[in-house]
C-alpha cells in the first residue's frame, strides 16, 4: 500500500517538473500573447502605411468634411436636398432611402414568401410545381443580374409617357416611373392620428387581457371583434367630429409628363421588385421548412383533443412553426437590407451609391466614408441580433 | 316464432363499382380536383400558366432569331415584334466565355478547364480510385499550373506569352474567382469556427469580432473597400492589381460565413465524442482532425454548399468595381453598336442567367445527392 502511494506522489512530482512548454497555462498565455502582438502589429503597420500615403498625397483626414457643401444633386430623396446641402445630409438621404427600400421590401417579401411557402405544401400538384419552379429559378440566379434585368424591363418594356399604363386605384406606370395618388391632409388630421394611436394602445391592452382570461378560465370569447371595434369606432368618430378634409392628388398628364401624386422612379421600382422576388423565394423555403418541422403527431393530437381546424392551426401548428421560422426570417430581413446596396448598380441613390460612390469620389475621404457606411450596417445588424436574442429567449422551449 | 330469423334472407342491393383509384383520371381527381378550393386553385394555376407561357414561348422560340446567314448581326434582329436575338449569343460567345483573352491563346484556358475537370471527377465521385492523388494534385499543384496557363510566363522551361489580369474575363473569370474563394474560405472558415469555440478569451473575442464584422456589412462595401481603401494601407510602391484585391475581399467575406456554418456543425457534436477521443489519448489536434471535424462537416454539408452557391452568385458583384466577369461581359456587349437591336441585351441577360442557374442548380443537386450518401445512421 505505502509503496503505491509513494509511487503516486512520485509521479505527480515528476509531472510537476515537466518542461513548461507542456504546461497548458503557459501555452494559453503564449498563444494569446502571440495573437495580440500579431494583430496589433498588423494594425500598426497598416496605420503607418496609411499615414505615409495620405501625407504623400497631401490629403487631409477627419470628419470636418461632413459639414461642407456637397455640390451635387440626388435624384430621389425623402428629405429636402439640393446642391448646397452638406455631406452629412447626403449621408442621411442615403440612410433614409436604404431604410425605405428595406421597409417596403420586407413587408412585401414577407407576404409573397409566406404565400409561396404555403403553396409549396399545397395538396394541388400544379400549384406545388409552380411554387417549386419559382423558387428554384429565383434562388439560383444572382440578385444583381435580376436587378439589372428588371431595371432594363422597366425602362424598355413599359409604355412611353403618352401611352401610360393605367392601373386600378389611379396608379399610372410608364418608363419614367410608377405614380401613385397621394393623400393630402389638412391641419386637423393630427387629432385623428392622435386618437388612432390611443385607440390602438387601448385595443392592444384589451386584446392581451382577453387572451389571458381565455387562457386562465377556458371561457371562449371573441378576441378580434372588440379589438377592431375599439380601434375603428373612435377613429371614424374623430374623423367626422373634427371635420378633417382629405384630398387626393392624382397623377395627371400635363404636357409631356405626369404631375401630381407621388412618383417612384424606375430605379426604385426595379430595386424593390427584384429584392422582393429574390427574398420571397428564400422566405418561402424557410416557411416550408418551418411548417414541415412540426411533427405530424401534433396535428393528430390536436384533432384528438377535438380542436377545430382553425384552432388547430392557430394554437398548435403556427406557434410551433414560428419558433423555427422567425430566426432565419430575421436574417433574411437583414440580408434584404444589405442587398439593397445593390441599388448602386442600377443607379438608385441609396447609402452605398450616394455616399460610398458619389460623395467618396468628390471628397476623397475613403477611410472616413467607408467607416461611416459600415457603421450603419453594423448598427442594423446589431439591432437585428438583439431582437433575435430577445425573441429566442421568449419562445424557447420550456422543458420539464 | 317461425318468421324470426337471425340470418338475412334477401340479398343486399349491389354497390356501384368503386371509382377509379389508379390511372390518370384518378390521379387528377386526387391531386387537382379533390375539393372545391382545390379545383379553384387548379383553375387559377392554369390561367396563370396560360397567361405566362405563350408570350414566353413566342419570345424565346417562336419569334426568336436563330440564324444569321448573311452576317447582318444587329440588323437581323431589328424588326417589329422580334423575339430573343440568339445570334447575338452565337456571335459573342467567345467574349462571354474567355473575356478579352487573346484569341490565339484560348487553348490555354481550354486546357486549364480540361485538367480541372479531369482532377475534379475522382474528387466528386464517391468510391472513385486515385482520390488522394487527385486531391493532392488539385489543391497543391493545379493552382500553380492554372495560374501559369492563365498568366503566362516561364514554368518548367516552357515559355507562354504573358497575359495581364486585365484581359481575363467572362465565364472563365467567374469560375476562377469562385474556385479560389471556395478553396481559401473553407480552411479559413474552419479555423475561425474553431477559434470561436476556443476557451482562450482573447482568441475567442478576436474570432467573434472578425466574423461579426464581415457578416454585418454588404459585400459591395467590402469590394469598394478593397478597391478604394486597400491601396492606402499598403506600403508605397506596392499596388496589387484590382482582381487580386477583389479576390482577397471575397475570400475574407466568405470565410466569415463559412465559419458560422462550421460552428453550427461543431455545436451539434455531442460531448461524448470529445470525451471518447480524450479517453483514447488523442491530442487536441487529433481529436479535432480525426473525430470531431469529419463528423461536424458531414452534418453541415447543405450549409457549406449553400455558401458555395451564394459565393458563386456573389462573384457577379465584382462587375461593380469594373472587373469583366460573366455579367459584366454580357452587359458591356449589350452596348456594342454592331449588335444594337430591341432585344439583344435582354437575350444576353437571359443567357447569363441561364449559365449561373445551371451551375448553382447542379451544385445544389449534388449536395442533396452527397447528403443522402453520407447519411450513415443519423436518419431515423
Amino acid at each position: 500500500m505505502t509503496d503505491t502511494t509513494e509511487k503516486g506522489v512520485d509521479s505527480r512530482r515528476v509531472q510537476a517538473k515537466t518542461s513548461f512548454i507542456n504546461d497548458p497555462k503557459f501555452r494559453a498565455f503564449f498563444y494569446q500573447a502571440a495573437l495580440v502582438i500579431a494583430v496589433l502589429g498588423l494594425f500598426l503597420w497598416l496605420w503607418m502605411n496609411a499615414a505615409t500615403n495620405l501625407a504623400a498625397q497631401g490629403r487631409a483626414t477627419g470628419f470636418a468634411f461632413l459639414g461642407q457643401s456637397s455640390g451635387f444633386n440626388i435624384s430621389f430623396s425623402l428629405i429636402p436636398f439640393d446642391r448646397t446641402s452638406s455631406y452629412l445630409q447626403v449621408y442621411f438621404v442615403g440612410i433614409l432611402n436604404t431604410l425605405l427600400v428595406a421597409a417596403v421590401g420586407i413587408v412585401l417579401a414577407t407576404f409573397l414568401g409566406f404565400a409561396v411557402g404555403i403553396a409549396r405544401l399545397s395538396k394541388n400538384v400544379l400549384i406545388r410545381a409552380l411554387a417549386a419552379v419559382y423558387i428554384e429559378i429565383i434562388r439560383n440566379v444572382p440578385l444583381l443580374l435580376q436587378l439589372i434585368f428588371w431595371y432594363f424591363l422597366s425602362l424598355n418594356a413599359l409604355p412611353v409617357v403618352r401611352e401610360s399604363l393605367a392601373l386600378p386605384g389611379g396608379i399610372v406606370a410608364n418608363r419614367r416611373g410608377v405614380s401613385f395618388p397621394q393623400p393630402i391632409f389638412d391641419d386637423r388630421f393630427i387629432w385623428v392620428a392622435l386618437v388612432a394611436v390611443v385607440a390602438l394602445t387601448v385595443a392592444l391592452v384589451m386584446r392581451r387581457r382577453t387572451l389571458k382570461q381565455i387562457e386562465t378560465t377556458g371561457d371562449r370569447r371573441s378576441v378580434w371583434l372588440p379589438f377592431f371595434g375599439v380601434l375603428i369606432v373612435p377613429v371614424v368618430a374623430a374623423f367626422f367630429l373634427t371635420g378633417t378634409q382629405v384630398q387626393f392628388s392624382f397623377p395627371e398628364l400635363t404636357g409631356f409628363n405626369y404631375t401630381g401624386g407621388w412618383t417612384a422612379p424606375p430605379e426604385l421600382t426595379a430595386l424593390i421588385l427584384g429584392l422582393v422576388l429574390y427574398t420571397a423565394a428564400f422566405i418561402a423555403e424557410i416557411v416550408r421548412a418551418g411548417i414541415q418541422s412540426v411533427n405530424y403527431g401534433q396535428t393528430e393530437a390536436a384533432a384528438a383533443l377535438g380542436l377545430k381546424d382553425s384552432d388547430r392551426l392557430n394554437l398548435v401548428i403556427i406557434p410551433q412553426a414560428m419558433r423555427v421560422i422567425v430566426p432565419p426570417l430575421t436574417s433574411q430581413y437583414l440580408n434584404l437590407t444589405k442587398n439593397s446596396s445593390l441599388g448602386a448598380a442600377i443607379g438608385f441613390p441609396e447609402l452605398v451609391n450616394v455616399f460610398v460612390g458619389t460623395a467618396l469620389n468628390q471628397s476623397g475621404r475613403a477611410i472616413e466614408i467607408i467607416g461611416l457606411t459600415m457603421l450603419v450596417y453594423l448598427t442594423l445588424s446589431l439591432v437585428t441580433s438583439i431582437f433575435m436574442n430577445w425573441y429566442n429567449a421568449r419562445v424557447a422551449l420550456v422543458e420539464r | 316464432m317461425s318468421d324470426l330469423s337471425y340470418v338475412r334472407k334477401e340479398m343486399q342491393p349491389e354497390l356501384p363499382p368503386p371509382t377509379r383509384t389508379t390511372g390518370p383520371i384518378a390521379w387528377m381527381r386526387e391531386n387537382l380536383f379533390s375539393s372545391p378550393s382545390n379545383t379553384i386553385g387548379t383553375i387559377l394555376a392554369l390561367v396563370f400558366v396560360a397567361w405566362i407561357v405563350p408570350p414566353l414561348y413566342s419570345f424565346l422560340i417562336g419569334n426568336a432569331v436563330f440564324s444569321d446567314p448573311e452576317g447582318l448581326r444587329g440588323e437581323a434582329c431589328r424588326f417589329e415584334g422580334v423575339g430573343a436575338c440568339w445570334i447575338f449569343i452565337q456571335g459573342r460567345i467567345n467574349f462571354f466565355i474567355y473575356g478579352f483573352f487573346p484569341f490565339d491563346e484560348i487553348w490555354r484556358i481550354n486546357l486549364m478547364f480540361a485538367i480541372g475537370v479531369v482532377l475534379l471527377i475522382p474528387l466528386l465521385t464517391p468510391k472513385a480510385p486515385f482520390v488522394r492523388t487527385a486531391a493532392v494534385l488539385f489543391f497543391l499543384v493545379y493552382p500553380f499550373v492554372a495560374y501559369w496557363l492563365m498568366a503566362g510566363g516561364t514554368f518548367l522551361g516552357v515559355a507562354l506569352r504573358p497575359v495581364p489580369t486585365g484581359q481575363w474575363g467572362g465565364l472563365t473569370l467567374t469560375l476562377i474567382i469562385s474556385l479560389i474563394g471556395i478553396i481559401v474560405s473553407m480552411p479559413l472558415g474552419i479555423l475561425l469556427a474553431l477559434g470561436r469555440q476556443s476557451k482562450l478569451p482573447i482568441v475567442k473575442t478576436f474570432c467573434v469580432g472578425f466574423i461579426e464584422l464581415w457578416r454585418a456589412v454588404p459585400l459591395i462595401t467590402v469590394l469598394f473597400m478593397a478597391s478604394v481603401m486597400f491601396p492606402l494601407f499598403m506600403p508605397q510602391g506596392v499596388n496589387p492589381d484590382t482582381l487580386l484585391r477583389a479576390i482577397i475581399g471575397i475570400c475574407l467575406f466568405q470565410s466569415a460565413y463559412m465559419a458560422e456554418v462550421v460552428r453550427g456543425g461543431l455545436q451539434a457534436m455531442p460531448r461524448g465524442q470529445f470525451e471518447a477521443a480524450y479517453a483514447l489519448g488523442l491530442s487536441k489536434v487529433k481529436t479535432m482532425g480525426l473525430v470531431i471535424l469529419p463528423q461536424a462537416l458531414k452534418h453541415v454539408i447543405p450549409g457549406i454548399v449553400n455558401n458555395f452557391i451564394a459565393l458563386f452568385k456573389d462573384t457577379s458583384l465584382v462587375s461593380i468595381i469594373g472587373i469583366f466577369e460573366l455579367l459584366n461581359t454580357v452587359r458591356s456587349a449589350g452596348s456594342d453598336a454592331n449588335w444594337s437591336s430591341p432585344t439583344h441585351a435582354v437575350t444576353g441577360y437571359i443567357f447569363a442567367g441561364f449559365l449561373f442557374w445551371a451551375f448553382c442548380f447542379a451544385m445544389s443537386r449534388y449536395s442533396i445527392f452527397m447528403e443522402n450518401r453520407l447519411h450513415t445512421g443519423h436518419k431515423r
